[in-house]
């Protein structure tokens, strides 16, 4: 079993984490006229690398929500970025 | 050469010294009209059906390692067209028809074993989600029946029947075309009846990089030297996404491990293909003995093409769940592929918006039944330019239009 580590609770089961998406993505700007090409890609495209990646987790016990940077080949953790702005 | 009872005979008084390759090992060519990228189940019948019903010259196959190593030698071998949207339907029915005469069309046996699959229902509102799905099934004449617990219990007495069962067996819907087949043969028969008509399949032979020239796809770098042609099909499952993003192109997919199991040998338990959402499990007995065994995708996105534990512990726990007598039974072998997972649980068969290549992709944890129909659908997009009818739906048009053909929501099935 794989651990990941939570920025809260230290390292877990990784059953315990959810994959939220690609980090980085924007929201397009609703307040104006949104095109169905821009929607798609913000809703359906991924960049899926096949390497390094950097992803959107979240940790469900505690409900942290997270930025983990991992390998996608080899499967090994390479970093953690905390997302909340009053660090604990 | 013909494979026959004649040619058997034949051998056998001979000593078995007259077998010839059943492909060619050429070295690849400069140039081609078309390249098929991934020497897969896809990749090899497209070949197969662009050399048989198409006019297009030229025609080579690149396949980074050997023929079937990826998906196509790593599946559950299950072919079903238990589909819910017509569209759907209309993909894995032309499939199954395919491979009903697929052994005699290519003359060689693919085992294709019409066994039948039955996905059970474990309460009476999913005996109600089941009779919907048996009528959608027959409203787009593929053969459904709604079967109730005692047909089922005579169908595969060794499934759950017991009081204490956590998931008691309602009833199920049964496709009796549904089966499996043997996954090597179908790789195999493709490649000898593309390879006998011209087709080079040139193994060991890795895609570095894709040649585009004023937005247009000329050709691939590759392990083995440059290979120019007109038109490129890629049909590289799980990697799609890598190779893709070689000529500029993101898709809609992101790639996850698919986990299979195979038991030691047993005595017959099951002679068809049982399946339990509730439990996420399902399990059919191959010819030689060993139960083979698949569940859903594992949830760690991944190109890591091995196993892991939590999934295996899921999986098994449906098992013993499902067939509770078989908890004793050892595994064998474990192992994963890489399936690519688009957002609707529908392929993707089109133009990857670069001209010039083309793409069939995206059919997640479902490729291996689907091999006849995406290679023949394939095959007439890289001759011809255009759709078929019954590729239409799937095109990359319909992230942006929203004409999404969702059937991992509407029919419940895992892919």
């Amino acid at each position: 079993m794989q651990q990941f580590p939570c920025p809260f609770c230290g390292l877990r089961n990784e059953q315990e984490f959810h994959f939220a998406g690609e980090a980085g993505k924007i929201r397009p700007d609703t307040t104006r006229k949104v095109s169905a090409a821009d929607w798609a890609d913000y809703l359906y495209t991924q960049k899926n690398t096949m390497g390094e990646v950097r992803e959107v987790w979240m940790h469900s016990p505690c409900a942290e929500i997270f930025i983990l940077r991992r390998d996608s080949v080899s499967m090994a953790v390479l970093g953690v970025e905390q997302l909340r702005k009053n660090k604990p | 050469m013909t494979y026959s009872a004649f040619s058997l005979l034949r051998e056998a008084l001979r000593n078995h010294t007259g077998w010839k390759p059943a492909w060619r090992s050429p070295k690849p060519r400069a140039e081609y009209d078309v390249i098929i990228i991934g020497g897969g189940g896809h990749g090899l019948a497209t070949a197969y059906y662009l050399a048989k019903n198409h006019n297009v010259g030229r025609i080579a196959v690149l396949e980074k390692g050997w023929l079937g190593g990826g998906n196509t030698g790593r599946n559950t071998t299950v072919i079903r067209s238990n589909y819910f949207y017509p569209e759907s339907v209309a993909l894995y029915e032309l499939s199954m028809k395919l491979y009903e005469g697929l052994s005699r069309d290519l003359n060689y046996n693919v085992m294709f074993s019409q066994r039948g699959m039955l996905i059970l229902a474990h309460s009476q509102p999913e005996m109600e989600i089941a009779a919907r799905t048996v009528n959608a099934m027959r409203l787009n004449g593929v053969d459904a029946d709604l079967l109730g617990p005692e047909d089922v219990r005579k169908r595969a007495p060794v499934l759950n029947f017991r009081d204490d069962a956590r998931y008691p067996i309602h009833g199920a819907v049964f496709q009796g075309r549904a089966g499996t087949g043997r996954h090597d043969a179908v790789a195999w028969g493709y490649a000898r009846g593309a390879d006998q008509r011209g087709v080079d399949i040139i193994q060991n032979c890795e895609v570095l990089d894709v040649i585009v020239e004023g937005g247009v796809c000329k050709g691939v770098e590759t392990s083995k030297g440059t290979i120019r042609a007109g038109r490129i099909g890629a049909a590289v499952a799980g990697h799609s996404s890598a190779l893709a993003q070689m000529a500029g192109v993101s898709l809609p997919i992101q790639s996850y491990a698919l986990q299979a199991f195979v038991s030691e040998p047993l005595k017959p338990v099951i002679d068809t293909v049982a399946f339990s959402p509730s439990a996420g499990t399902y399990f059919s007995q191959s010819d030689k003995g060993g139960l083979v065994i698949g569940g859903g995708l594992d949830r760690v996105p991944s190109y890591g093409q091995r196993g892991n534990l939590p999934m295996q512990e899921a999986v098994l726990s449906g098992l013993i769940e499902m067939a509770p007598a078989v908890a004793k039974v050892k595994l064998l072998r474990h192992w994963a592929g890489i399936v690519d997972v688009t957002p609707d649980s529908s392929p993707v068969i089109g133009p990857s918006g670069v001209d010039g290549l083309f793409l069939n992709c995206g059919w997640g944890t479902g490729g291996f039944k689907a091999i006849p129909a995406g290679g023949y659908l394939f095959a007439h997009l890289l001759a011809t330019g255009t759709h078929h009818a019954i590729s239409r739906p799937f095109d990359l048009d319909r992230f942006r239009s929203g004409y999404l053909v969702d059937e991992g929501a509407a029919s419940g099935i895992a892919h």
